[in-house]
């Protein structure tokens, strides 16, 4: 194993608060990414202090609303982004919101699919 | 009072070989505000997981970018190998190694052209790519390729290299560092080269940190994270030391650069010295079944490979952050009250690639 990954399980009422507990302590965004499963997404936020890495998880339901954390860290915006396109979740308060225009594809919301394709 | 306007940047412009549009808010010929457009070509290589097995992947994740291609399908094979637990043999390590310092190199010296380019010094331009050339043969004599070389396999590599060809590199790469350095001169002491970099487009330590900067991009402004510090594949038995600079600006982020080529030589140097003999591949039977984050320096910084996998031929998810990705942020934060003129080189000193972001 190359290095310990902690992944820390919250719920997604407790993003923002973690969040800022995390920048109160100078960790940094490094990367949002989001996991089509059944019941819903998994979410994982990945930051980083120095070299040591942290990642937050939590899952939710299809139709559930996210909060941004753009307003902590400011580089969430573009994660966000991506995922409402790619994903179709609902994400509030971001401070720039493409409103779904941020990648230009025919096919609306395309990681949404639960079935594969393959 | 100064006029406001707004002026549309890209997505076609003679500085961005790929398509990134930014709408620039002037005041007069200053920048005050910059808005990024992107999403003109994305491809959606993250869903092909679905349609293409594990191991069959590695092709598809080294099409990801041409310029960091080996990188690419190393990050992605590190991951299923951490989650396989496979233990890669240490000769096929330092073969990674050796090509993934090649592939900065080359990267590197593409990108100095690019700004030799952008700034209208043609000669230059050429010096910078005909050394590149040399790396692109030494690629093609040791791999069969000359942009996607298709060996990185799960467990180690395809191909071996005899030690007769690599002292022939380290003798190549020798002579190189002459001409690199003639090269790097101009790039760092000539006054009209130095005019149009030096206090241009300044990104603090604080907004390198908080924007989530990599690669040079942040240590150019004065923190000192390299990924390959990590130990990952051979790097944890090579002695170096991430490469920084304190001004933050388009001159730091081109020293930076630069001696990260003369840092990649010497890294070369030393995994030919190490390389151990014995086999270059792992066998493994079965099918990952977990997850994990691989993290590894490309030449433009931190990239990171997301695998979740279900114990099945197919995984359930494969994720990759890459470094331009991460560097918008701080681009849009260097633009902020440059002049327009700069907007070009400015842009390029962030080292974009946009087939990377738009996987």
């Amino acid at each position: 194993m190359i290095e310990n990954q902690e992944i820390r399980e919250i719920s997604h009422h407790e993003l923002v608060q973690n969040s800022l507990q995390l920048k109160s302590h100078n960790w940094r965004l490094v990367q949002i990414c989001a996991t089509r499963i059944s019941e819903g997404f998994e979410f994982t936020y990945s930051f980083a202090l120095d070299y040591k890495f942290l990642c937050l998880r939590f899952t939710i339901l299809e139709d559930e609303e996210i909060m941004s954390i753009s307003t902590v860290f400011a580089p969430a915006f573009l994660y966000e982004n991506e995922i409402q396109d790619l994903f179709g979740v609902k994400i509030a308060l971001i401070s720039v919101n493409y409103d779904g225009n941020f990648y230009r594809i025919d096919k609306k919301t395309p990681f949404k699919d639960t079935e594969r394709n393959g | 009072m100064s006029t406001r306007s707004i002026v549309p940047f890209g997505p076609q412009h003679p500085i961005l070989p790929e398509p990134i549009h930014l709408d620039l808010v002037l005041e007069d010929e200053k920048v005050i505000e910059a808005i990024p457009s992107i999403g003109f070509i994305h491809r959606g290589l993250e869903k092909l997981v679905e349609k293409k097995d594990f191991i069959e992947y590695v092709y598809v994740a080294e099409r990801i970018c041409g310029i960091c291609s080996f990188i690419h399908g190393m990050g992605y094979c590190q991951a299923v190998e951490e989650i396989m637990d496979i233990k890669v043999p240490e000769r096929a390590n330092y073969l990674r190694v050796i090509w993934s310092e090649m592939s900065r190199i080359h990267s590197h010296l593409l990108w100095l052209g690019l700004l030799a380019d952008a700034f209208g010094f043609e000669s230059l331009f050429m010096q910078s790519w005909r050394l590149r050339e040399k790396i692109l043969d030494m690629f093609e004599c040791s791999t069969g390729g000359r942009v996607i070389f298709s060996v990185n396999k799960i467990g180690g590599v395809r191909r071996n290299v005899e030690s007769d060809m690599l002292k022939q590199f380290v003798d190549i790469l020798s002579g190189m560092e002459k001409e690199i350095k003639s090269i790097s001169n101009i790039f760092l002491d000539d006054y009209s080269v130095c005019s149009r970099l030096k206090d241009v487009g300044i990104l603090t330590k604080q907004q390198a940190h908080d924007l989530g900067a990599v690669g040079p991009m942040m240590r150019a402004s004065g923190l000192a994270i390299d990924t390959r510090k990590l130990g990952y594949s051979a790097y944890g038995n090579l002695d170096f030391e991430p490469i920084i600079s304190t001004e933050g600006d388009s001159y730091a982020r081109t020293y930076v650069r630069i001696h990260e080529i003369f840092q990649s030589i010497d890294i070369i140097k030393q995994a030919v010295a190490k390389i151990p003999t014995g086999d270059i591949e792992m066998p493994f039977k079965g099918f990952p079944n977990g997850e994990y984050f691989a993290r590894l320096e490309q030449p433009r910084g931190e990239v990171i490979y997301y695998v979740k996998a279900n114990g099945t031929k197919f995984l359930d998810r494969m994720r990759v952050r890459t470094p331009t990705f991460a560097n918008i942020p701080s681009m849009l934060e260097a633009l902020k009250n440059c002049q327009l003129a700069d907007v070009p080189i400015l842009i390029l000193t962030i080292d974009p690639c946009i087939s990377c972001t738009e996987r």
